[in-house]
């Protein structure tokens, strides 16, 4: 499956450049840029591991191409993604966030049921990938 | 406070308005004062000015003769006062009418309160052949008395982990007879294609077709299988409107255990459930979308009825998440100036006087959340770079019939909607420009997308080009 997650997940993984075009227009705007991955993709889960902190007053999107190009090399079978962060008053929140690197091989979500009383169910989504150990996720290159 | 009383104004019989005090050209408007301004269409020979002071008088104190007991109270205080008339540009016979209200006229949090003052006998009033009332100032102090909307915009779209575009939905369509299974499948099929919500239509409550237990239950399974498939939050506002507010909240309290993130309710419930509504979904953290069917029968008529300007403030006082607040090229009534004045007041935190966009008051919210405003009726992708032009980012742009009656199915039309989304917030981002450009960045993202070129190929040409009857009416001026 392809993971639907961020702003432009069904288009074609954006290039370097189009990556690029994305982070000025984030500058332009006056929010701050950074970097998380993951190997969990679960829609709940929120908190995706920090590459660094967040890059405050840059101009120019080429310090974070390089921290994407870093994350990706040292995580090159995790989800990495980019977020641009609006701290103004009545926002404080993610303003717009993407995917810059998915594995190869994404083995997407199983439904899990739980039988109730009066036909109810109690549903849950387990990711296939994190039954296995962290180590042993996304090993198809 | 100046005493514009006539020196007779506790003669018993019939006074005028004005000489009663109803009419004050000299009192300045208090911070906390409620604040109206009412379009008047006095009948012929009767003095504006008397009329402006009647609806002052009407939607306060007043009755139609002197009574001795206003002298039991600080009646100057009590009384409304209409503070300014103004002609309405273009139209004669039309009269601007403020008028402020000091806010111990009305009970804490309740818009119930506020509505039978502002809107409760003087509608009626007979030397008046139509009212409207226009715009209202709702004092911060007032304001903090309102809970306000459950969650409003940033924590939907923190609770949903989406950002930096619009919300897709679409409404189940036909919007009756469909059985709840063939029902919960046009969900599911919506969801996987890629919209983040779909939703009921407005009269869908429980009618023999479809009870609502069972739609709950078949339309969570697409709900949730969507979700596994997708890896993203989805959701169904499922309408818990019904006859009693005992009845809803069994039917809230049912959605909720099933998981769904959002519950729906319509307008037509009035305005007591729909608060008491937001304080369950509050408590509960359900999302509230609200349909606000049967406004039109007094929004939309110049010179009579409730602007929907003063209906989108008490619905954010009352709190609700959603509001369908207009499309401006869809199907149903919108003039942009007027639209962009309901989107603003929905979700900007100060608003600030804009006689252009029918905004009548600065108005300051004071830290109350947003509500995410809903584009709805009569709109397709091939009009998407138009609506991300005119709404920005915080807006559910929902597409029922042009999702599911797409050509090659419910999951391709949500996929065309998406995809068609996601190309022209992109192209905007990179300092694209929509209006002049958008046709041409949807035929490119449609030459690698099918779903999307056949969307293009049904609909690329349809317009609801037709004159809104709810333009703001003023002087045009050489300086903005």
């Amino acid at each position: 499956m392809d993971l639907r997650h961020g702003a432009f997940s069904y288009l074609p993984d954006l290039t370097d450049d189009e990556i690029a075009a994305q982070v000025r227009y984030a500058l332009s705007k006056g929010w701050p840029v950074s970097i998380e991955y993951t190997d969990d993709p679960h829609p709940r889960n929120i908190y995706w591991e920090l590459w660094g902190l967040p890059m405050f007053d840059l101009d120019e999107p080429d310090a974070v191409l390089a921290e994407i190009r870093a994350c990706r090399s040292t995580f090159p079978r995790h989800y990495v993604r980019v977020l641009a962060y609006d701290a103004r008053l009545g926002r404080q929140t993610t303003a717009l966030h993407f995917l810059v690197q998915r594995p190869k091989d994404e083995p997407g979500f199983a439904l899990t049921r739980i039988e109730g009383s009066d036909r109810r169910q109690r549903y849950g989504i387990r990711s296939y990938a994190t039954a296995s150990a962290p180590a042993d996720r996304y090993q198809q290159q | 406070m100046t005493d514009v009383a006539t020196k007779d104004r506790w003669d018993p019989g019939v006074q005028s308005y004005a000489g009663m005090g109803y009419y004050n050209p000299d009192y300045e408007p208090k911070d906390t004062d409620v604040l109206a301004v009412f379009r008047v269409t006095p009948q012929e020979g009767v003095d504006p000015i008397e009329a402006a002071a009647a609806v002052a008088g009407e939607s306060s104190t007043a009755t139609w003769t002197v009574v001795w007991t206003d002298r039991l109270t600080a009646h100057s205080h009590y009384q409304a006062k209409c503070y300014r008339v103004d002609d309405v540009p273009g139209r004669p016979g039309e009269y601007f009418a403020y008028v402020a209200y000091d806010i111990d006229l009305f009970e804490e949090a309740s818009i119930a309160n506020l509505t039978s003052s502002i809107i409760g006998n003087v509608f009626g009033f007979k030397p008046l052949t139509a009212l409207r009332l226009e715009d209202m100032r709702i004092p911060v102090a007032y304001v903090k008395t309102f809970q306000g909307p459950p969650h409003g915009i940033v924590m939907e779209r923190e609770h949903l982990n989406k950002y930096g575009r619009p919300l897709l939905g679409a409404t189940v369509k036909p919007k009756l007879g469909l059985s709840a299974r063939n029902y919960g499948r046009v969900i599911y099929e919506a969801c996987r294609g890629g919209l983040d919500f779909t939703k009921d239509d407005e009269n869908i409550n429980s009618q023999p077709f479809m009870r609502w237990r069972d739609r709950f239950l078949f339309g969570m399974e697409g709900v949730n299988k969507a979700m596994a498939e997708t890896g993203e939050i989805k959701g169904h506002y499922f309408n818990v409107t019904a006859a009693t507010l005992e009845e809803m909240y069994e039917r809230a309290e049912f959605a909720k255990e099933l998981g769904s993130i959002v519950v729906m309710i319509d307008l037509t419930v009035g305005y007591t459930a729909m608060q008491s509504m937001s304080h369950w979904a509050r408590r509960n953290g359900v999302l509230l979308h609200l349909h606000r069917a049967g406004h039109g029968t007094y929004t939309r008529q110049k010179t009579h009825g409730v602007s929907f300007r003063v209906l989108a403030k008490w619905c954010r006082l009352i709190g609700v998440d959603h509001m369908h607040a207009g499309t401006v090229i869809g199907k149903l009534e919108g003039d942009p100036a007027t639209t962009r004045g309901f989107y603003d007041t929905l979700r900007d935190d100060h608003i600030p006087k804009s006689a252009g966009n029918g905004i009548f008051f600065d108005q300051d919210w004071a830290s109350l959340p947003g509500v995410m405003p809903v584009a709805s009726g009569g709109i397709h992708a091939g009009q998407m770079h138009q609506l991300l032009d005119l709404f920005g980012d915080d807006v559910v742009l929902q597409f029922g019939g042009g999702t599911i009656g797409h050509p090659l199915g419910i999951s391709a039309g949500a996929e065309a909607n998406r995809v068609a989304l996601e190309a022209v917030v992109k192209a905007r981002n990179e300092g694209r420009d929509l209006l002049s450009e958008g046709p041409d960045i949807l035929r490119k993202t449609a030459e690698h997308c099918r779903p999307l070129e056949a969307a293009l190929e049904t609909w690329g040409d349809v317009t609801f080009d037709y004159t809104s009857t709810d333009a703001p009416d003023v002087v045009p001026t050489a300086t903005a």
